[in-house]
C-alpha cells in the first residue's frame, strides 16, 4: 500500500520549490489549460491532496491489480487460515487462507467498475430524458417528468433491489440497478439546465438561422448544460460505489468466490468476533473511496468545472 | 387550504396508482416465467419443472388470465390493501407485512429521533462553537457520517460495543439494549446529511440583520440561534427530513440484515432473494404511500413554521 505513494511524496518538495513539472502524480487530474495553478492549490489543501492521491492509488488497483499484488485472490491455503495482518499478509488472511490484500485490490476493480458503470448509465439515460423533456416540452415533458416523479417516490435502494429482482443477480445487474435508481436525479438537473439555456440568445439565434433541432441540442444546449451535470456525476460516483457494495453485501452481487468489496465485508461478518481485519479493511477502502470522491467533486464544484 | 389538501390527496392517489402500475409491470418484465422461477426456488430439480404443477400454480395465482384482467384485478385488490399470498411462505401478504412492521417501526422511530436530536445538535454546535477548528471538526464529522457504508458501521459497532466492551447484546430485538446499536447504525447517514443542510442554512440565517438586532438587544449567541435563527433555517431541513424517512426504511434492509432483526427490511432482502413478487409489490406500494403521506404532512407543517408560506392549490 505504501509503494505507489512514495513517488508522490518524493516529488512533493520539488513542486513546492519551483513551478512544477506537469508530469507529477498530483498534476495528472489537472485540466490541461492550467498546469501550474492546480498542483500548487492542491498542496495548500492537504486533505484534498490526500484524496487525489488515494483515488490515484485505487485507480491503480483497478487498472493494474497485478502490479500491486503478486498473489492470487482466489488461492486458498488452509495452513494460513485467519492469519493476522503482518509483513507477510498486509491485511491478514481469511478463513480459507486467501490473502485479504490481494482480494481487496482485485475487489476494488470490481466495485469501482460497477460504480462507474452505474453512473455512466444514470448520466446518459438521465441526460437524454432531461434534454428531450426540457427542450421539446409539451406532452413529452409532462409524460417523462411524471415518470421521473414515480421513480422518486420509491427510495433508491428499494428501487435498485426491485430492478435486481427483475434482472437477476450478479455484478453487472447490480450496476444497472444502481444506475436506474440514479436516472431521476440526472433527468431533473439536465431538464432544469436545458430550460434555462433554451431561452438564451444563442439558442434563439441558432433556431432563427435554421439549424436543425438535433444539431442545436448537440452543439449549443448540451455543452452549456454539461458543467453542473458533470459535477453531479462526480458527486454520484461515491454514492454509486456505496450502493453497489450494499447490494453485494446483501448477497445480490458477484457470486461468492469473487472478491467484491461489499461481499468481502459480508464474508468477514461471520468472523467478526475473532478476525477484525476481515471486515475492517474492505469497509475502510470503501469508506475512503466515498470520502475522497466527494471531496474531489466538491473541490471541482467550487472551482467551477473547466468547459 | 381544504382545496389544497384535496388536490394533494388526489395527486398522491395518482402517484400511488402509477407506482402500482410500475410494480405490476415488474412481474411481467421478468425474463422467463415467474411460476417456473418459483417452483425451482421451492426445491424442484433444475429446469425440469413439472408442467401440471406449473399450470395448477398458474391458475391459482391467476397468471393464466389475460394481462389486462390481471392488471384490473391487481389494482382493485391493492385499493382494498390485498396483495395476494406470498410465494415464499404461502401466507397472506398483508399478514406477512403486519408481522414484520412492529420491529421496523420501533427501529425507524428510534433512528429518526436520534437523527433529529443529534443532527440539530451538530448543526447548532457547528455554528456556535467558539473556535474555527472546533467548528470545522464538527463539519468533518458530519461528512464522515454521511460517507460511511452503513453495513460496515453496523459491524464496527458490533465489534466495539458488543464483542469488545460487551455493553450491548449483538443480536435480537425487543429490549431497549438491543435497539441502541441498530438505531445508531441506521441513523448515522441521516445525521450527517441533516447536520450539513441545517448547518448551511443556519449560517445564512445568522448573517441576517434580525440576528444582529437580537444580539444588540442583549440576546446571547445561544439564544440568537435557538430563538431566532433556527426557525428561519428550518425549512430546507424539514424538506430533507421528509425525504429521509423513506431512506431510513430502505436503509433498514441493510441494518436489519446486519443485526438479524426480523422486520420489513429483512423481509425485503429475503423476498428479493426468493423472487417473491407479491411481497415486493406490496413493499413498493408501502414505500410509495409512506412518501406521499410524509411529504403531504411536511408541506402542511411549513406554514406553521414559517407563516409567510401560503399553501395554494396549483
Amino acid at each position: 500500500m505504501a509503494d505507489p505513494s512514495h513517488t508522490a511524496l518524493d516529488t512533493a518538495p520539488t513542486i513546492l520549490d519551483k513551478p512544477p513539472p506537469p508530469a507529477g502524480p498530483a498534476a495528472t487530474p489537472a485540466p490541461p489549460d492550467r498546469p501550474a495553478g492546480v498542483p500548487r492549490r492542491l498542496l495548500r489543501r492537504p486533505l484534498l491532496l490526500a484524496a487525489v492521491l488515494y483515488l490515484l492509488l485505487v485507480a491503480g488497483w483497478a487498472l493494474f491489480p497485478s502490479l500491486f499484488t503478486g498473489r492470487d485472490p482466489l488461492l486458498t491455503d488452509a495452513a494460513r487460515g485467519l492469519a493476522e495482518p503482518g509483513a507477510e499478509h498486509w491485511f491478514g488472511t481469511d478463513n480459507l487462507g486467501r490473502d485479504l490484500y490481494a482480494r481487496v485490490v482485485h475487489g476494488t476493480r470490481i466495485s469501482l467498475v460497477a460504480g462507474l458503470l452505474a453512473v455512466a448509465l444514470s448520466l446518459t439515460v438521465g441526460a437524454l430524458l432531461g434534454l428531450l423533456a426540457g427542450y421539446l416540452g409539451g406532452w413529452l415533458d409532462q409524460l417523462l417528468m411524471r415518470l421521473v416523479e414515480v421513480l422518486v417516490v420509491i427510495p433508491g435502494l428499494l428501487l435498485s433491489l426491485a430492478v435486481v429482482s427483475i434482472l437477476g443477480f450478479g455484478t453487472t445487474n447490480v450496476a444497472i440497478a444502481v444506475g436506474v435508481a440514479g436516472i431521476p436525479g440526472f433527468a431533473r438537473v439536465v431538464r432544469a439546465e436545458v430550460l434555462r439555456i433554451r431561452t438564451s440568445t444563442y439558442v434563439r439565434a441558432a433556431v432563427t438561422s435554421g439549424q436543425r433541432t438535433p444539431a442545436i441540442l448537440l452543439r449549443h444546449v448540451l455543452p452549456n448544460a454539461a458543467p453542473p451535470v458533470l459535477v453531479l456525476a462526480a458527486l454520484d460516483i461515491g454514492g454509486a460505489v456505496l450502493s453497489v457494495a450494499a447490494l453485494s453485501f446483501l448477497g445480490f452481487g458477484a457470486a461468492p468466490p469473487a472478491p467484491e468489496l461489499g461481499a468481502l465485508v459480508a464474508q468477514g461478518r461471520d468472523y467478526v468476533s475473532t478476525a477484525w481485519w476481515l471486515t475492517t479493511f474492505p469497509g475502510l477502502v470503501i469508506a475512503l473511496i466515498v470520502l475522497a470522491t466527494s471531496r474531489v467533486a466538491r473541490a471541482l464544484e467550487r472551482s467551477g468545472v473547466p468547459t | 387550504m381544504t382545496r389544497y389538501v384535496l388536490v394533494r390527496v388526489v395527486n398522491g392517489v395518482f402517484v400511488l396508482w402509477a407506482a402500482l402500475t410500475v410494480s405490476f409491470l415488474v412481474l411481467h418484465l421478468v425474463p422467463g416465467d415467474p411460476v417456473s422461477v418459483m417452483l425451482r426456488g421451492a426445491g424442484g430439480e433444475g429446469s425440469a419443472v413439472d408442467r401440471a404443477a406449473a399450470d395448477e400454480l398458474r391458475a391459482e395465482l391467476g397468471l393464466d388470465q389475460p394481462v389486462y384482467r390481471q392488471y384490473l384485478e391487481f389494482v382493485a385488490n391493492a385499493a382494498r390493501l390485498e396483495f395476494g399470498t406470498s410465494f415464499r411462505s404461502g401466507d397472506e401478504v398483508t399478514a406477512v407485512l403486519g408481522r414484520a412492521l412492529p420491529a421496523t417501526l420501533e427501529l425507524a422511530a428510534a433512528a429518526l429521533l436520534l437523527t433529529l436530536v443529534i443532527g440539530v445538535a451538530a448543526a447548532v454546535a457547528g455554528s456556535l462553537l467558539p473556535t474555527a477548528p472546533l467548528r470545522s471538526a464538527v463539519l468533518s464529522a458530519t461528512v464522515l457520517g454521511n460517507a460511511l457504508p452503513s453495513f460496515w458501521t453496523g459491524i464496527l459497532l458490533l465489534q466495539v460495543f458488543s464483542f469488545g466492551l460487551g455493553w450491548f447484546p449483538a443480536f435480537g430485538a425487543g429490549t431497549i439494549d438491543q435497539l441502541v446499536l441498530p438505531a445508531v447504525a441506521l441513523a448515522l447517514p441521516g445525521i450527517g446529511l441533516l447536520a450539513q443542510v441545517l448547518g448551511r442554512s443556519l449560517r445564512t440565517a445568522l448573517a441576517e440583520p434580525y440576528v444582529r438586532t437580537a444580539r444588540a438587544k442583549g440576546a446571547s449567541r445561544l439564544r440568537a440561534v435557538t430563538a431566532h435563527a433556527l426557525r428561519n433555517a428550518a425549512i430546507p431541513a424539514m424538506t430533507l427530513f421528509g425525504l429521509m424517512i423513506g431512506g431510513i426504511v430502505a436503509g433498514a434492509v441493510v441494518t436489519e440484515t446486519v443485526f438479524a432483526r426480523e422486520g420489513i427490511g429483512r423481509l425485503t432482502a429475503l423476498s428479493i432473494g426468493a423472487h417473491d413478487f407479491p411481497v415486493i409489490r406490496a413493499l413498493v406500494f408501502l414505500a410509495g404511500a409512506l412518501y406521499v403521506v410524509v411529504n403531504l404532512a411536511v408541506d402542511l407543517i411549513y406554514p406553521k413554521v414559517d407563516p409567510r408560506i401560503v399553501l395554494r392549490a396549483a
